[in-house]
């Protein structure tokens, strides 16, 4: 019994330890760069930015295919990296929506008209060579500098040649991942007459030439032609999840689905710096407040919970780190009402186990009943709130997103997290204090005197 | 020993006069939806120089939002709530021209604009996750009771609780919104779904006691072993609920603007759980084991039939 304590305690240390050497900043003993990728992720609300939910509005009698949502997505993804922002969440929502979350733009009427602009996908000649995948190209469209904007980081080179564009996404039909004769994975597609006619042109002319596909001015993928095409063909030679990304989008530049904002936050950042400092001094008052209550009514055991609540924070903020969760202010309001919650499974662990000794119980007995009987009431409470938060996080998925799941993540973390240091941190603690000899006063455990409870005689 | 079950009617008349004028105020006034639900735009902007709330008003109006409110809060920030302008459209632009020509410039804390579609959705989900969140909280109970006589009576007391909470919360809110135009938005929904959870995890606290005492035989009768039960909790719900009021006042008084309201929410949501897990929860446990329900029931009906169907107090038996 008594070194399995103390193996639980060699295992509270590491776990604190290592908990506390991921809270400390990201620079303080970072050996090696091992901390480089544990830092705070700051919501839109904290550090400032742009969140967008575009709706896909396609033309009449048409509708939004999944496929075609997740193209936009991918569209819309390489445009925002061309914008350079860190860490950008680019999520399809319901069945036509697209949320975006740009942190730290400080323009984002033009961020949005990047965002909006529909994709425009070309077919070009590449007059036999190979362009990278990757790279900008100028073609009869239109120069390079028209699949950015003036805003962004990559300023492509207009200095190549310009391609001609054979057709584009208004020509084509449909496009989609099937099997050729030899049973391999391809790109089948097709065009409507007039894409037809035109594709039918070049083709005829150009077998064992390439020939690009281009977004945006952007070449994703570059193709050789092996046969005349007219209405229908097939691009092959790529392995499976090539097929299915070009097929998507394919699709997407032949929908060219037009794109509605439908709900928009723009938060600047004196803002977002302004509410850190508050929330922190926040957190700071309430975890003090908890922490005098807490020793005042409690002593000693009341001390242990507090110790116990300085491991909790460790672990938690650790969490936050490494899992990552975005901090938003109503994630840091859930991590502090999780400080609250998890000092009352010590409350209930404390006062069970004050009643257990005015019963006359020994301190040891009163130590282990108090935790024994708590234990479903902490179990049955903790997986309650775990159930609120669950639904809180799909909920938050369809309203301002990151800052309702934000709250959710951080609250059903702390609860989880709180199972651990209230009952197996603070528990050890207890059980090691119960060897020393000098541990015997009543008074160390909040108990003035042994008095007997109304119903103990069984009356 | 303290005898909180054989006052409870006194408790529940105490609920009931809580509750009753967020009630008058959620029927007439209903609540204030802000723009998360509704639709529309709120902007708040920073200017260098001292604005006048009437001009904004007046270009807002110009630029064809005639229908808006402009707030003038510290250091020239004036908050705006006006139906949907979208980020980027020409109208915005136009917009902060005007103000530029008039009072300089300002700086964007914060645009937030939803299309009345979204409002809807957003309106949709919030009621289905209030009503999952009771299904979810309901069957969790009748599984972790499913050793008791009655399981389900359980869950069923417990959202009944609930419901005291949330509505306590929404009516105060209501009545905020008629007295001091306090909206309610999504962060409004995140709060009350905790303090649902809060509330329950308070329940079930009493509830377990309950079930251990039940166990133990500790008393003759179910309502002194509810007492003894809620007696034995008494200090531990103070004390819990004590440690999260600690944190939340902390919170609401040093927190930022942003979550004052969200935070408020909770605050008064996590009282309210208090008091119905003490003098609401098991009570209605009791009250139904000991038969007042059905009295009340049948008292009802027998009044509200009196003539026409003679059979029907009898009936129901």
């Amino acid at each position: 019994m008594r070194i399995k304590t103390w193996y639980t305690l060699v295992f509270i240390a590491i776990i604190t330890l290592v908990a506390g050497w991921i809270t400390l900043p990201t620079d303080v003993l970072n050996f090696n760069g091992a901390k480089d990728d544990f830092y705070v992720r700051e919501g839109l609300d904290l550090q400032g930015g742009l969140q967008v939910v575009l709706e896909a509005r396609p033309p009449e009698g048409q509708d939004v295919s999944g496929d075609a949502l997740e193209g936009t997505r991918d569209t819309i993804d390489r445009r925002v990296n061309s914008l350079g922002v860190s860490e950008p969440v680019i999520q399809t929502r319901g069945d036509n929506q697209i949320l975006v979350e740009l942190p730290g733009v400080d323009d984002p009427e033009a961020a949005i008209e990047v965002l909006k602009a529909t994709a425009l996908l070309e077919i070009i000649d590449t007059n036999g060579q190979f362009p990278s995948l990757g790279s900008y190209v100028n073609t009869s469209l239109g120069p390079a500098t028209d699949g950015v904007t003036a805003e962004s980081e990559i300023q492509p080179d207009t200095s190549g040649p310009t391609y001609t564009t054979i057709v584009s996404g208004a020509d084509l039909v449909d496009a989609y991942p099937t099997n050729d004769s030899l049973g391999s994975v391809v790109v089948g597609f097709e065009l409507n007459s007039d894409g037809a006619d035109k594709f039918f042109e070049f083709t005829s002319t150009h077998v064992g030439q390439p020939m690009a596909i281009v977004v945006d001015k952007q070449v994703i993928n570059v193709a050789t032609i092996n046969q005349a095409i007219s209405r229908s063909g097939v691009i092959t030679g790529l392995n499976r999840q090539q097929v299915e990304d070009l097929a998507l989008q394919l699709k997407s530049g032949a929908l060219a689905t037009p794109l509605e904002v439908v709900q928009s936050r723009t938060v600047g950042p004196t803002l977002g710096q302004d509410s850190i400092d508050k929330s922190i001094e926040a957190g700071l008052v309430g975890l003090g407040l908890v922490a005098i209550m807490m020793i005042l009514y409690y002593r000693v055991p009341g001390a242990m919970s507090v110790v116990a609540l300085l491991i909790y924070t460790a672990i938690v903020f650790a969490l936050f780190k490494v899992i990552p969760v975005t901090l938003t202010l109503a994630g840091i309001a859930g991590f502090i009402l999780s400080i609250g919650m998890a000092v009352d499974a010590n409350v209930l662990i404390f006062s069970r186990l004050k009643e257990e000794l005015r019963r006359g119980r020994s301190i040891r007995v009163a130590v282990e009943a108090g935790f024994d009987h708590a234990w479903p009431s902490i179990r049955d409470s903790n997986i309650s709130t775990m159930i609120t938060c669950a639904i809180l996080y799909w909920f938050g998925q369809y309203v301002g997103a990151s800052i309702i799941q934000g709250f959710a993540l951080t609250l059903f973390i702390g609860v989880a997290a709180s199972m651990f240091t209230a009952v197996v941190v603070t528990r050890n603690f207890m059980r090691i204090l119960l060897d020393r000899s000098w541990f015997t006063n009543h008074w160390w455990l909040g108990v003035e005197s042994t008095q007997q409870p109304e119903f103990a005689s069984g009356d | 020993m303290l005898d909180l079950v054989g006052k409870r009617n006194l408790w529940f008349l105490l609920s009931a006069l809580f509750l009753v004028p967020g009630f008058i105020s959620l029927i007439f006034n209903g609540l204030e939806l802000g723009i998360d639900f509704t639709g529309g735009t709120n902007w708040d902007l920073q200017f260098e120089q001292p604005v006048n709330t009437d001009e904004i008003s007046q270009i807002l109006d110009e630029n064809g939002f005639g229908d808006n409110v402009v707030q003038l809060s510290d250091d020239n920030t004036v908050i705006i709530r006006m139906a949907e302008m979208k980020e980027g459209s020409p109208e915005k632009d136009a917009i902060e021209s005007d103000f530029i020509d008039r009072f300089g410039q300002f700086e964007e804390l914060s645009i937030v604009s939803v299309g009345p579609s979204a409002g809807q959705a957003i309106r949709d989900r919030a009621v289905l996750a209030v009503v999952l969140a009771s299904v979810g909280i309901l069957l969790y109970i009748a599984f972790a009771f499913r050793n008791t006589n009655n399981p389900l009576l359980y869950g069923f007391c417990a959202i009944l609780a609930m419901l005291h909470d949330a509505f306590f919360v929404l009516g105060v809110f209501s009545i905020l919104g008629w007295l001091a135009d306090v909206e309610v938005d999504a962060l409004f929904v995140t709060a009350l779904l905790t303090v649902i959870g809060f509330s329950v995890h308070d329940s079930i606290v009493v509830f377990d006691r309950i079930r251990e005492n039940l166990a133990a035989r500790l008393a003759p009768t179910f309502d002194e072993i509810v007492n003894y039960s809620i007696v034995q909790t008494l200090v531990r719900s103070i004390n819990t609920s004590l440690t999260v009021v600690l944190t939340l006042a902390a919170l609401w008084l040093f927190g930022g603007e942003t979550t004052r309201w969200f935070v408020f929410a909770l605050l008064i949501g996590v009282v309210a759980g208090t008091y119905s897990s003490i003098f609401n929860a098991a009570q209605i446990l009791v009250a139904w084991e000991s038969g007042d329900i059905k009295r009340a029931a049948t008292f009802w009906r027998r009044d509200r039939v009196a003539a026409p169907e003679t059979g029907a107090a009898a009936h129901s038996r």
